[in-house]
């Protein structure tokens, strides 16, 4: 069991790696009511082909979302009835790389928590009970289809990234969910819902030697092998432009920059910094050029911009709502052009790395943006909450060089949903 | 936690929560009106032009710089309904003086941009800029029309307009398209000033600091508030269903259903209704999870949310053209179980304890705690969150009984696809 105190932030963090594997974080919140706990398995809805006893297996799109669905079942009935009588309303998303089990309750934490690392662990599932969910995810999939923030961002990544599996959908489709059987489940839940392929994270005022008590009770004592997956070439060329129509009301658009893959470790976080620092100077909220493009009507407040990464998968985006995306993208371009040239004041720099120093502080007041951050450490190999220390070290030359390879130097993708025609 | 309320100039009321384990304080500042067609879509415009520039900082840039430099400091305009009232201003919030050494003062900064940003906008010839008029006229158009982009929140706000279509919580939060399109710098700045001299203003801080130095920032920062004659607080209009609910159906390029219920509630019980509801369609044990979801596989989502300021519990869910019918059918049939007591004692337990474990955990959070208290005090109630709880626990199972029986279906809104009949 390890301490780490964070005098610059004002937060302690218990590490701990039980024998068979799974990491375990708790971080203290004196002064809270809420207590909160995140059981995460690396394993998304990127992870469709994986070698298992040396042969590559190939699994139906949607699988691990699917599998998130089924596991609230249990032998006694459902674990969202255990859990509510204790005040605790447990819930759970799977994303492109991450599949994550949480629940908060201001009472009985830790017969809530043993319930949580119960239903994740124990897998149960039947022929009936598999089919029947079909209807209830054909359903969540016919709601986010609909949704054109949703199909922007589909296309954008289909178009940056046409041969990841970070292209095809999380929840899969209608089609390929028909694929998904009992078997099936079992099986991933076998390779991938292992001890040392977790995390788990308690946020609040707990005591870290009962999470640590309970975790060790609870799992199995086996840890399991490390799984090669295979996330495809990315290499097929980047589609300029996507378009299509939907009954929306403005044309909403996504630009993205193919950039890079990060590497692993404190260098990954130290991407991320600099790559949301380059992604503001360049046209955050504070930047010339937002001001200009909101002056000219082309953005409104619903623009947003930033840059991800996911395993073998990075981009910077932008996009929102306009009229005229092309002259959006446009005017990105050329001011990545100008600053790379022209460099930026100091002053101007100095402001914005402040200003999402503190931005990142705020964040400290989210349980739930707590325990992510502290998943992605351990699935990546960093401490979180070193932040502050590669703020330090972060220069206006480590900004603009990546500005110049990300933004001036990457082919871009446009996606844009237009309103259809009356 | 401990809540001080008080009444610091005529009508401006300051709620101070002093709360010491976060990273942040926030402070809102809120003109509370009575919600009206003839002024809505202006009193929403406001904030937003507001936001433009200060006589300090006349621009977007200049004032994102002052907040860059006060660590990051974030202001958002609001724009809220709470019963028959609109409510608009800003939130502010920035980091605690703790996290970035004392000397900085970021209390006092933000209280001092935060009455800049409502009393001293930058002008020209004593109006508003037309340029930044006419870009966020433009703006709450398409913000007006992009909630059809959002098919659940368009069923859901299609349903409050035309079952409260009398009443003025009927009236969209940001006001119609016509009403934006009629409005000029003039008019926008008599409003303006009209707003500030006829609305109580309700302060709210969450944070470390003493209520003494909060009180004295924002008196300073709001000395200049015009006072004149603020009208009562608009009592909220209370109707019961038709014998005969409503039924409106509507087309649009959509693949799946959206279905929206409204229900009057009679009863005034209100700790009874959030046991009603809650065993309802309120969470994921509910009766209507369990059922419409769960048993029947009909849809991913079927819940009901209580308005208690209103007095009304809507249902919203997504479903197949085909299957809305059964839906609809299967909701009620679980309302009556409810008015009916036909519940298990699980099911109870969790209820209250789910009622219970949100209200405690309010606390955690100074957006829900600003959003909690800015419902009580714009519908003149006050009520904290350990009294609600006190309540919730005696509450017996023939109050909510009782409750239940007194909710009544009002209004039908279902959206479909254009070839689905």
């Amino acid at each position: 069991m390890e301490l780490t105190c964070y005098p610059r932030l004002g937060e302690e963090v218990v590490r701990h790696i039980l024998p068979n594997g799974l990491t375990v974080c708790v971080v203290k919140k004196p002064g809270f009511r809420q207590k909160y706990a995140l059981l995460a398995t690396r394993y998304g809805g990127m992870d469709l082909r994986f070698r298992q006893g040396g042969t590559w297996v190939d699994t139906p799109a949607g699988i691990a979302h699917y599998l998130e669905h089924k596991m609230f079942d249990t032998a006694e009935g459902n674990a969202l009835q255990e859990l509510a009588l204790r005040g605790a309303e447990p819930n759970a998303f799977t994303s492109n790389a991450m599949t994550a089990y949480y629940f908060d309750s201001t009472e009985h934490f830790i017969p809530n928590l043993k319930t949580l690392l119960s239903f994740v662990s124990v897998p149960y599932f039947t022929a009936e009970s598999v089919a029947k969910e079909q209807g209830i995810i054909a359903q969540e999939i016919g709601m986010i289809e609909d949704d054109p923030g949703w199909q922007v961002y589909k296309n954008l990544v289909r178009a940056l990234y046409p041969d990841s599996p970070a292209a095809i959908p999380v929840a899969g489709s209608v089609e390929s969910i028909r694929h998904i059987t009992a078997d099936t489940l079992y099986a991933c839940h076998r390779a991938f819902y292992t001890p040392s392929n977790m995390c788990l994270v308690a946020v609040g005022d707990v005591d870290s030697s009962d999470i640590i008590a309970a975790a060790q009770e609870i799992l199995p004592a086996e840890g399991g092998t490390p799984i090669e997956r295979d996330y495809g070439g990315g290499s097929g060329s980047v589609t300029p432009l996507t378009e299509r129509t939907m009954e929306v009301a403005q044309p909403q658009f996504l630009a993205g920059f193919r950039c890079p893959d990060a590497p692993e470790g404190l260098e990954r976080l130290r991407t991320n910094v600099i790559g949301d620092l380059a992604v503001d100077m360049l046209m955050g909220e504070s930047s010339p050029l937002y001001s200009r493009l909101y002056a000219a009507g082309l953005i409104n407040a619903s623009f947003e911009c930033g840059f991800d990464l996911l395993p073998g998968v990075a981009y910077v985006y932008a996009g929102g709502e306009s009229a005229d995306s092309a002259a959006v993208l446009d005017a990105v371009r050329q001011e990545a052009a100008r600053v790379v040239s022209e460099g930026v004041d100091e002053d101007y720099y100095q402001r914005l790395r402040r200003a999402m120093f503190g931005a990142s502080l705020k964040g400290l007041n989210s349980f739930e943006s707590i325990a992510l951050s502290m998943v992605e450490g351990c699935f990546h190999g960093f401490d979180a909450y070193r932040f502050p220390e590669i703020f330090d070290t972060v220069c206006k030359e480590d900004v603009l060089r990546f500005i110049r390879q990300n933004i001036c130097d990457a082919p871009a993708a446009l996606s844009v949903v237009q309103p259809k025609e009356e | 936690m401990q809540i001080d309320r008080r009444e610091i100039m005529p009508q401006v009321y300051l709620t101070h929560l002093r709360a010491g384990q976060f990273k942040t304080g926030l402070i809102s500042a809120q003109l509370v009106t009575p919600l009206s067609r003839d002024t809505a879509a202006a009193n929403a415009l406001l904030p937003a032009v507001l936001y433009r520039g200060t006589t300090r900082f006349p621009d977007m840039e200049q004032l994102c710089a002052q907040l860059d430099r006060m660590y990051g400091a974030e202001v958002s305009p609001t724009v809220r309904k709470r019963g028959e009232s609109q409510c608009v201003g800003f939130v502010m919030s920035f980091v605690d003086d703790a996290l970035v050494g004392r000397g900085e003062r970021l209390l006092e900064r933000g209280a001092s941009l935060l009455g800049e940003l409502l009393l001293d906008p930058v002008t020209r010839s004593g109006r508003f800029l037309n340029e930044y008029v006419d870009g966020e006229k433009a703006n709450l158009i398409d913000a007006i029309r992009a909630a059809r982009n959002d098919k659940r929140e368009w069923a859901e706000l299609r349903l409050m307009q035309e079952m409260c279509a009398s009443e003025p919580y009927g009236i969209n939060r940001w006001g119609d398209e016509d009403s934006v399109r009629s409005l000029n710098n003039r008019k926008l700045f008599e409003r303006y000033r009209d707003l500030l001299a006829t609305s109580r203003l309700e302060l709210l801080y969450c944070g470390a600091a003493e209520p003494a130095q909060v009180q004295e920032a924002l008196q300073e920062s709001f000395a200049s508030l015009p006072r004149g004659a603020v009208p009562p607080l608009c009592a909220v209009v209370r109707r019961t269903a038709p014998a005969e609910p409503r039924l409106i159906e509507e087309t649009m390029d959509v693949g799946q259903g959206k279905l929206s219920m409204g229900f009057r509630c009679g009863s005034d019980d209100v700790p009874a209704l959030i046991l009603a509801n809650l065993l309802f369609g309120g969470s994921s044990n509910s009766k209507l999870f369990m059922n419409v979801r769960e048993k029947l596989s009909l849809c991913y989502y079927a819940s009901s949310v209580y308005a208690r300021a209103k007095g009304i519990i809507t249902v919203s869910s997504g479903v197949e053209s085909r299957n809305a019918q059964r839906a609809q059918s299967e909701i009620l049939t679980q309302l009556r179980a409810v008015q009916e007591g036909q519940w298990e004692d699980w099911e109870l337990a969790a209820a209250l304890a789910a009622a219970r474990s949100a209200l405690q955990s309010l606390g955690d959070s100074q957006g829900a705690l600003e959003n909690y208290y800015l419902g009580q005090n714009a519908t003149g109630q006050f009520e904290s969150a350990e009294e609600l709880i006190g309540r919730l626990d005696a509450v017996t199972p023939e109050r909510i009984r009782a409750a239940a029986e007194s909710v009544a279906l009002d209004t039908v809104y279902f959206l479909h696809g254009k070839e689905d009949t």
